[in-house]
């Protein structure tokens, strides 16, 4: 069958699949709303949680990243998953405890301050608002290219998908949506790489498979012959490390406590029937999280030797080492067609060269084969996931499953954030402090509304990205990592912490972690605002400014602990409340409020 | 053993298993992953150098027992001082 057909077949399937979900499961209160009523099983709210947590980015770019980055892509590896270690550990049986709806309400109630509750509200919102933008334009991004409409066409349908689900069920539709979307999203992104490690390795775990020889009988190891392969061509070695052991070290921290701060993967230990379920729910979403994370260093590093295989066919340096241009596979002129690909013939020998001209030492040798330059002029990393069926020869029904499986990683996402906002709105914002009278029924209206409102604009930015949609994700990793998590954190260990304290210390965090992101990408990323060039000479201590959330939830302790020490103490009934999440026992249902 | 002792001595319990689990995230992931890459990469396990399989495999495997270990024991704590959900 035609690869649109099936395309079209599959992504449909899945769509229903979706919908007959909520509809099965519409809310009914707002308990179920907000966190599903508290009834879902440890290991059905682990997939969830790790189908809200892989996005368009964890499923399309992060083999890409890792293709092209080798070993310094660790930091994503080890910072994506680390954080649900501190969140078991630290954060979600306490909170599972605490058993209210939302983040800012236990900062609220905890440091018994609106402001603190506001403060939070910001944060969430801010981090949530820029990092749905990303999924929206995914979603647009895999329609236009796999259904063939326009990119605003595919961003309508998304949001009309996401609309019906999450404003209908809440919390439940989402929550059981999100299995479905899990299942979709792992079974597109394993079996690819399943047949790609049996090709080049005939080990079928791809996990075993990076760690394999070659199947081709030359006995070695298929990471030797891949930094055997790149160095030839004047790159980096694949496992070696390129950047400063400073960053690479804050980088990942920073991505493990955000992680662990985001409002979106918190809130989904609210929802789970008791605190022993939290701890393991855990557990259990990193299981699901690892399956795909184990599994993109192996694609990552298996795309990169087939690229590199297809163009230098040869030895290096030898005139009929590299491929024709008029051979080209067909998988190489598809993508060339959306510019994601591209190559120009600059010597004019009719053949391909990839090299890294960048090493001067390299391209001066380069120059005395011929070469004049590296001619695969764009290579784009985001190719990687969604061209390795086509690279790897797999049937058309693999292509169409990678396709719905990149849509249900981006809507699975987008839901779970709008949840986030559209609670942030209605329960702390509307119930919280400005009408706390509103009736059950009119607060989930609210909510709906909240949603829905979320929506369009989740769409609309989405449609029109502002210029910072490329650095949002640093945005919203160093607000969750120096604001969001210190706070939490500091609730629950240090019963001496009051409201002033945590004020200071959000703000302080806050602050000179937005600061150090726009000195170097621009105020409110506006282009030309910049007050140094962004590049590892002039950030402070070799620090980037990806990597800087760390260095802000350290402030944030810091800060938070001094004027905690110069100020009261918390009121009794406060320090009464720390001592009752710390223990399981008589946990209230979350519905109970 | 009054309420409050035995609460306090739950909680001191709990923050020894906690310090251990992050000792060992931190040892898997910084120290074995990053600070000491390079030195480990001489060990190799199949065509992994084991510094970079830290980086890239073993340390997610570690952070998944973890959470399991933890949540087993503290199960089991919760039992020991009468904490625990009905």
């Amino acid at each position: 069958m035609e690869l649109q057909t099936l395309t079209y077949i599959v992504v449909g399937a899945t769509f229903a699949l979706y919908i007959g979900i909520a509809i099965w499961s519409k809310a009914s209160s707002t308990g179920e709303f907000y966190v599903a009523g508290t009834g879902v099983h440890p290991v059905a709210n682990g997939m969830a949680t790790a189908a809200d947590w892989m996005s368009a980015a964890s499923f399309i770019s992060m083999a890409g990243l890792i293709a092209f980055l080798g070993y310094d892509a660790s930091v994503y590896l080890m910072g994506w998953t680390g954080g649900y270690v501190l969140l078991a550990l630290l954060l979600a049986p306490y909170l599972r405890k605490f058993g209210k709806f939302t983040v800012p309400e236990f900062v609220g109630d905890r440091f018994y301050s609106k402001g603190a509750r506001l403060v939070a509200v910001i944060c969430l919102i801010v981090a949530s608002v820029t990092y749905v933008i990303g999924q929206m334009k995914g979603v647009g991004v895999a329609f236009g290219r796999f259904l063939e409409v326009d990119f605003e066409v595919g961003v309508l349908v998304g949001m009309a998908i996401v609309f019906v689900y999450a404003v209908l069920g809440g919390m439940k539709g989402i929550t059981y949506t999100q299995i479905a979307q899990y299942c979709v999203l792992i079974f597109a992104y394993t079996v690819p790489a399943i047949f790609i490690s049996l090709n080049l390795t005939g080990n079928f775990l791809p996990q075993l498979g990076l760690g394999s020889e070659m199947a081709d009988g030359s006995g070695v190891y298929l990471l030797d012959r891949l930094d055997q392969v790149v160095t030839d061509l004047g790159f980096a070695a694949y496992t070696a490390q390129k950047w400063p052991t400073i960053n690479v070290f804050l980088l990942t921290l920073s991505l493990m406590i955000g992680t662990a701060g985001l409002p979106h993967v918190i809130v989904r230990f609210f929802t789970v029937p008791k605190v022993s379920d939290a701890r393991k729910s855990a557990g259990w979403a990193l299981v699901f999280i690892a399956i795909l994370y184990t599994t993109a260093p192996a694609v990552g590093a298996m795309a990169r030797l087939n690229l590199m295989h297809t163009i230098q066919t040869g030895p290096v340096g030898e005139a009929t080492g590299n491929i024709q241009m008029s051979e080209v596979p067909e998988w190489m002129t598809n993508w060339k067609t959306t510019g994601l690909l591209d190559w120009e013939d600059k010597n004019g020998d009719g053949r391909l060269q990839y090299y890294n001209d960048g090493n001067a030492e390299f391209a001066a040798r380069a120059e005395a084969w011929g070469w004049k330059g590296n001619e695969m002029t764009k290579v784009d990393r985001d190719i990687m996931v969604l061209a390795n069926p086509e690279i790897a020869n797999l049937p058309n029904w693999v292509i169409a499953l990678v396709a719905a499986g990149g849509l249900a990683a981006a809507l699975s996402t987008a839901a779970g954030l709008l949840l986030a906002i559209s609670s942030a709105i209605s329960h702390d914002l509307i119930k919280g402090m400005i009408a706390p009278d509103i009736s059950e029924k009119k607060e989930l209206m609210a909510s709906r509304i909240a949603m829905a409102a979320a929506i369009l604009v989740a769409g609309y930015l989405g449609m029109n990205p502002p210029g910072f949609a490329a650095q949002v994700v640093a945005l919203a990793f160093g607000l969750a990592a120096s604001s969001i998590f210190p706070a939490l954190m500091m609730g629950i260990f240090n019963k001496r912490m009051n409201r002033e304290g945590a004020i200071v210390g959000m703000l302080v965090g806050l602050t000179t972690t937005l600061v150090y992101i726009f000195w170097f990408k621009g105020w409110f990323f506006i282009p030309g605002t910049e007050m140094a060039p962004n590049n590892v000479d002039n950030w402070f201590m070799g620090i980037s400014p990806e990597a800087f959330g760390a260095v802000g939830a350290l402030l944030n302790f810091v800060s938070a602990w001094i004027v905690s020490k110069v100020t009261a103490a918390p009121p009794e009934h406060i320090q009464h409340l720390v001592e009752e999440i710390r223990v399981p026992k008589a946990a209230a249902p979350a519905v109970d409020h | 053993m009054s309420v409050d002792k035995s609460r306090q001595e739950y909680w001191r319990r709990n923050l020894r298993l906690v310090s251990i689990c992050l000792a060992i995230w931190f040892l898997v992931s910084y120290v074995f992953g990053i600070l000491l890459v390079d030195t480990l990469n001489s060990i190799s396990i199949g065509g992994y150098g084991l510094g970079f399989w830290f980086a890239q495999q073993g340390s997610i495997y570690v952070f998944v027992v973890l959470i399991f270990f933890y949540a087993w024991r503290m199960n089991k704590l919760d039992r020991e001082f009468d904490v625990h959900e009905d």
